[in-house]
């Protein structure tokens, strides 16, 4: 599809019932796609069909209007009417339904969604959790043919974001709707989505389950996105049927990926272990990097260590190993992981 | 060290001067006026007339200006076309057209001589010296208050609210009235209050399109320009009854717009 002068190519199918995720950074085209689907953005070029109904043919001349879609589209800040109560604005789409049921079925989903409470209030005095949830009541409200969620954690604060996005996953398998959700967060649409697909320019880089993405993405950039640290170096022929990488600004690493040439390696911050330095570390790990410790940053009970290798990296371990080795920044350690956990791509 | 208190002086200072000056001549007719003789001048048959005819055309001027304005602003405010700013700008026109120019560009449009006169008399209508020559000048003055307003209380509307509406189910004309126009509300309401001041007060192109007949086309401002030469108490009192109705309206709108059943959705 062609929007003005974005070009969006993507080729998306979600499964009956499944839910895909699509991940990217902001600019990546994510709420396009969505605005495409639902038929508030009219692309150049480019077809849409759910079920046995084509939304969209540019070629055969079919553009259905929005309203007509049957698309249930949850907006990044929920767009719930100020002027309307809950009850109402779930009630809004019920056109079909008598005057008099409208409010017994508003209130069912509210119900639903263990919003029933707020039913009256107006949406300025809803909390973020609650808002979330009247406006996937009212997306559902009219039984619609898909779903589309446009960063549906985003609005919400750090401290309920977890918990409403095991919600909405536990929902989104309950309703049975096929689901399209884009976000920026690659934990997100892994925790949302059957399956992800990972989109930068405009252009879908790679899909699959976010396991698949996470062990196999086929660049640095999805490797990034997923997470994973990334070095960049030069492979060559290593020992015993492994690849050697000698990495940009010092250092060796080996990997059981095949590769040559410019290389990008990843590796996730949780297989990264730290031992003292001037040590030598026991175990099965080949690969060995002495490292500057630069910043330590507490996650729940997780420390983020990052380290000056003199690439950056970034080691995840527990906080009683950081006490145990004594980790500041200015200290120095060794990084240790095995090569069957690095990941080499072309770069 | 202290902060440098003279600026703020100088902001109140200025809003002191500026409130002095506008408040100052509204209180002079009420102090000059007597309250037996501000009801006494009630009585008087002919300013009674005036203030019912001003009433009566103000709100029908109002009425064709909000139903033909709400959609015609809710257009130039949801569409991108060529030309649009010429089309803003013409709407606006009457807004820096002195009266008594609007008075002859009516008679020229709508008079008998005029471009469109054939027409309007061709559909049985008489305008010129008439009560619905009176609507017809009121409109076209108040008009551009109500149109600019209208325009940017649509163009301040979340444009997600109108796109949640669509995937609702809504067609563009339900979204627009169920919510575009309540969302729009209260900016609607303050360009309705706009308008119908203007035309409360509009003076000089009525005098001109429709003349100032006693009973026909005689608004509050003309009466009170009658009575200025021959009876300066007669005229104050008037005058007195024209700010408290238009404060009053003023008024009352800023209370509608505020309470519940808007939403307040501005906010």
């Amino acid at each position: 599809m062609r929007l003005g002068a974005f070009e969006l190519d993507v080729a998306l199918e979600t499964p009956a019932g499944g839910c895909l995720a699509l991940a990217g950074p902001s600019g990546a085209g994510k709420t396009s796609v969505l605005r495409v689907v639902s038929g508030l953005g009219r692309p150049q070029r480019g077809h849409v069909r759910c079920g046995d109904e084509t939304w969209l043919d540019t070629e055969r001349g079919i553009d259905v209007a929005p309203e007509q879609r049957r698309c249930g589209y949850l907006f990044q800040e929920y767009a719930l009417f100020a002027h309307l109560r809950a009850w109402q604005n779930v009630a809004y789409g019920m056109f079909d339904l008598p005057r008099s049921q409208r409010r017994r079925r508003a209130l069912e989903l509210l119900e639903r969604f263990g919003v029933a409470h707020v039913a009256d209030a107006r949406p300025r005095t809803l909390s973020g959790g609650e808002r979330q949830r009247v406006a996937l009541a009212r997306a559902l409200a009219r039984r619609p043919a898909a779903l589309l969620l446009d960063e549906p954690l985003s609005a919400l604060d750090a401290r309920n974001r977890a918990s409403a996005g095991r919600e909405l996953g536990a929902v989104l398998r309950a309703t049975g709707v096929p689901a399209l959700l884009v976000t920026h967060d690659f934990t997100q649409a892994a925790l949302l989505g059957d399956r992800v697909g990972v989109i930068d320019g405009g252009r879908v880089i790679q899909q699959g389950t976010a396991a698949e993405l996470a062990a196999k993405p086929v660049s640095a950039f999805v490797a990034d996105f997923t997470g994973a640290v990334v070095l960049t170096g030069i492979a060559g022929p290593g020992e015993r049927g492994l690849t050697r990488v000698a990495l940009d600004g010092g250092g060796t690493v080996s990997s059981t990926d095949p590769g040559a040439g410019p290389v990008a390696v990843s590796v996730f911050p949780w297989e990264i272990a730290l031992a003292p330095s001037g040590t030598r570390p026991a175990g099965s790990a080949q690969n060995r990097l002495d490292v500057d410790v630069v910043s330590l940053t507490a996650v729940g009970n997780r420390v983020l260590v990052g380290l000056a290798a003199p690439q950056p990296l970034t080691a995840e371990i527990t906080e009683s190993a950081t006490l145990d080795l004594h980790l500041r920044p200015g200290a120095q350690a060794i990084a240790t992981w095995k090569a069957t956990a690095t990941r080499l791509l072309p770069r | 060290m202290t902060r440098a208190r003279w600026f703020p002086a100088l902001l109140v200072a200025a809003l002191a001067a500026a409130l002095c000056f506008l408040t100052l001549p509204i209180v002079a007719i009420f102090l000059d006026t007597a309250p037996p003789r501000l009801v006494s001048s009630l009585g008087d048959e002919g300013a009674l007339e005036a203030l019912r005819l001003s009433l009566e055309c103000t709100a029908i001027a109002v009425a064709i200006i909000v139903v033909v304005g709400t959609p015609a602003s809710y257009f130039l405010a949801s569409r991108r076309f060529r030309g649009r700013a010429l089309v803003i700008t013409l709407v606006e026109l009457p807004l820096v057209l002195p009266p008594a120019v609007a008075g002859i560009g009516l008679l020229a449009a709508l008079g008998p001589k005029g471009l469109l006169g054939g027409l309007v008399e061709d559909a049985g209508l008489r305008l010129v010296l008439t009560t619905a020559g009176v609507v017809v000048a009121l409109t076209f003055v108040a008009a551009p208050f109500y149109l600019r307003q209208a325009q940017a209380a649509f163009e301040a509307l979340d444009r997600t609210w109108l796109d949640a509406s669509r995937t609702l189910g809504a067609g563009e004309a339900r979204t627009f009235m169920r919510i575009a126009i309540p969302g729009a509300g209260p900016g609607l309401i303050a360009g309705l209050a706009l308008a119908w001041g203007r035309a409360l007060g509009e003076f000089g192109a009525t005098l001109m399109f429709a003349g100032s007949f006693r009973g026909i086309t005689q608004t509050a401002p003309l009466a009170i320009y009658e009575r200025f030469s021959t009876d300066f108490t007669g005229a104050l009192a008037l005058s007195a009854v024209l700010v408290a109705i238009s404060g009053a309206l003023l008024l009352s709108v800023k209370l509608l717009s505020g309470t519940a059943w808007l939403g307040g959705a501005a906010s």
